[in-house]
């Protein structure tokens, strides 16, 4: 196994906040890492760091070997990493489909000559561009009308979306920020299952949730965060059990009975 | 069982349309049959002010498809588009006239200048949004009326006049009022079926999800400098092809052509016709060149009546007349399981 992602000392600033503050973990390939922490920990913040949306102040992100730490979100997608935003950030006004083509923007296959003559290598790589995009949607389970405007769907759907066109970016490394959140149980099982199916694509996939039985289940491994810093890493039974994990979570004084019972 | 039952009738529930008259809008000959009429009109009616009213239409048309690529497809506004138009024009202008070449000759040349006018323009000001983006470009629009008025080589306020004809060999000269509406009607009618295949294609989509979401087209891996720095580009070409007509048509150009009512008439076109449907835009085009034409009897109160019924459009129809639809049709041949087991074949592929 080898790492896909490794992220050193990740630290981010605004004015005297320390969102970010030393975060330290890998993933590696076909794995699942769920990112978890209270509200305001800076889990989405080291997620924007990742994918080139906040500058990280200092640190490093190495992608396959790679460093992409500062660059930007697009070529930090380019080289392969996906991700998916707390809340929907979709193409309102597009198709389900076009939504999905996005994520296939890299693929090329034509340019602007090819479409304003029609020619043969547009029809062709138009065609594939569908077929990818039906097929995405099929993994993911979405089953409603795909040639209309997304504005139109329910949120368990436009989830669904934002899914696919992560996926259609066929990126190593996928980032699901709060995939869970808003879904009902059986939305939530079906995640599971989803997010089982894309690990066995070779895809890694770090995720932030807050759904404790999810995260448990679903993970390898977890990190935990609480004001910037990384309090605990490990697997679902060592974080479980960490004391400065309950800390954060429930206060002091509590007892473990109670995470058991959360999980 | 239950969640088939929802898919067959979800496209129904908030799908397209149905209605008879929306299907034939939608049909793909409507740009034949539209470039059918436009190469009969003349047959109906062909008098010196009748074509010369229509080829300004026409020009017209091809200045509100290359603004629908910028604003309609990219949603970036510009309220100096008419500059595009102007660098064309005093290009084809200042080249026909100083080498006594036949205007389409210039046509190499125009493309280099507007290019370099869509880069001059986009590469500073991509980074501004919305209203910041509009002051500027209205700026633009203004820098360049303003620098033709004073600069020796574009004749300052009075212009340039004698520019030679598109072409002429022997005694077939394109110049003629009727052979000219034809060359303007071909070439816009190319110019407007190429932005609509634009928009249809990858960089098409591309332009709209910049338009729809920067930060999620980022997060997709397109550029979106580079794809709104096309957008602009391409808009200045289709300007600048509008501008070698415009010189041709008029023989002559003057900086008082390029003021900022033009900029806000072709604006106005796009919005009224539909943001972003090539289709409504050409006909909010038609409207805009064609309506005071129309209302010529009004005399003085003419424009009172034309900026009234613009309002009037504007209260009934936000969108435009016709906006675009993001409708586009569902699976091609129906998969023969149900869907619930497409989604299974799909995730074991």
């Amino acid at each position: 196994m080898t790492a896909i992602l490794e992220v050193k000392d990740l630290q981010i600033a605004f004015g005297g906040v320390r969102a970010v503050d030393g975060l330290t973990f890998s993933a590696q390939e076909k794995e699942i890492i769920a990112v978890i922490g209270p509200n305001g920990a800076g889990k989405t913040s080291a997620f924007n760091c990742i994918t080139g949306f906040y500058k990280p102040t200092s640190g490093s992100v190495v992608l396959n070997g790679r460093n992409i730490t500062g660059k930007r979100p697009a070529d930090i997608a380019a080289a392969g990493v996906s991700r998916t935003f707390q809340n929907l950030r979709l193409f309102p006004d597009l198709t389900v489909l076009d939504n999905v083509r996005a994520g296939m923007h890299l693929y090329g296959g034509q340019n602007w000559a090819d479409a304003i003559f029609h020619t043969p290598r547009f029809k062709r790589s138009e065609t594939a561009y569908t077929e990818e995009a039906h097929h995405w949607l099929d993994f993911v389970g979405y089953e409603g009308a795909r040639g209309v405007p997304i504005r139109n769907l329910s949120y368990g759907r436009q989830k669904q979306v934002e899914i696919a066109r992560a996926l259609a970016r066929k990126a190593g490394l996928l980032l699901l920020d709060e995939p869970a959140a808003g879904l009902n149980y059986s939305e939530k099982q079906q995640l599971l299952g989803l997010c089982r199916r894309i690990r066995d694509l070779g895809t890694a996939i770090v995720l932030i949730a807050h759904d404790m039985g999810l995260v448990m289940e679903l993970s390898e491994r977890i990190v935990v965060m609480n004001f910037g810093r990384e309090i605990a890493e490990g697997t679902p039974a060592e974080v479980k059990a960490n004391p400065a994990v309950i800390e954060a979570y429930l206060g002091k004084d509590d007892e473990e009975v109670q995470t058991n019972g959360d999980a | 069982m239950g969640e088939n039952v929802d898919t067959t009738q979800a496209p129904r529930k908030i799908g397209p349309p149905q209605l008879r008259i929306s299907r034939l809008f939608e049909s793909k000959q409507l740009g034949w049959i539209a470039l059918a009429i436009a190469l009969l009109v003349p047959f109906v009616i062909a008098t010196p002010y009748a074509l010369n009213v229509m080829t300004t239409a026409a020009i017209f048309v091809l200045l509100a498809s290359g603004l629908n690529i910028v604003v309609g497809y990219c949603g970036l506004l510009d309220l100096g588009y008419i500059a595009f138009m102007a660098v064309g024009t005093y290009t084809a202008g200042i080249i026909a006239k100083s080498f006594e070449l036949p205007l389409i000759f210039t046509i190499p040349a125009v493309l280099v200048m507007t290019i370099l006018a869509g880069l001059i323009i986009g590469a500073p000001t991509l980074r501004l949004r919305s209203d910041y983006l509009a002051i500027v470009t209205l700026g633009f629009g203004e820098i360049t009326r303003i620098t033709a008025n004073n600069l020796t080589i574009t004749g300052g306020p009075s212009g340039i006049f004698g520019i030679p004809g598109l072409l002429k060999i022997g005694d077939f000269d394109l110049q003629q009022p009727a052979v000219f509406y034809y060359v303007t009607v071909l070439v816009v009618a190319g110019f407007v079926l190429a932005a609509a295949r634009l928009g249809k294609s990858r960089l098409g989509r591309a332009w709209r999800f910049v338009r729809e979401d920067e930060d999620a087209a980022e997060a997709m891996g397109i550029h979106t400098y580079h794809v709104k720095l096309l957008a602009y580009i391409f808009g200045a070409i289709w300007g600048g092809f509008g501008g070698i007509l415009f010189a041709a048509h008029l023989s002559a150009v003057s900086p008082q052509s390029f003021i900022f009512l033009q900029s806000a008439l072709v604006l106005m076109a796009v919005v009224l016709g539909g943001m972003g449907n090539m289709r409504g835009v050409v006909i909010g085009a038609l409207v805009i060149s064609l309506l005071p034409e129309f209302l010529r009897d009004l005399a003085a109160y003419r424009y009172l009546a034309f900026g009234l019924l613009l309002v009037v459009v504007m209260v009934f129809r936000p969108q435009g007349f016709w906006p675009a639809r993001g409708y586009e049709p569902e699976r091609m041949q129906a998969p023969a399981a149900p869907a619930a087991a497409a989604g299974e074949k799909g995730a074991n592929r």
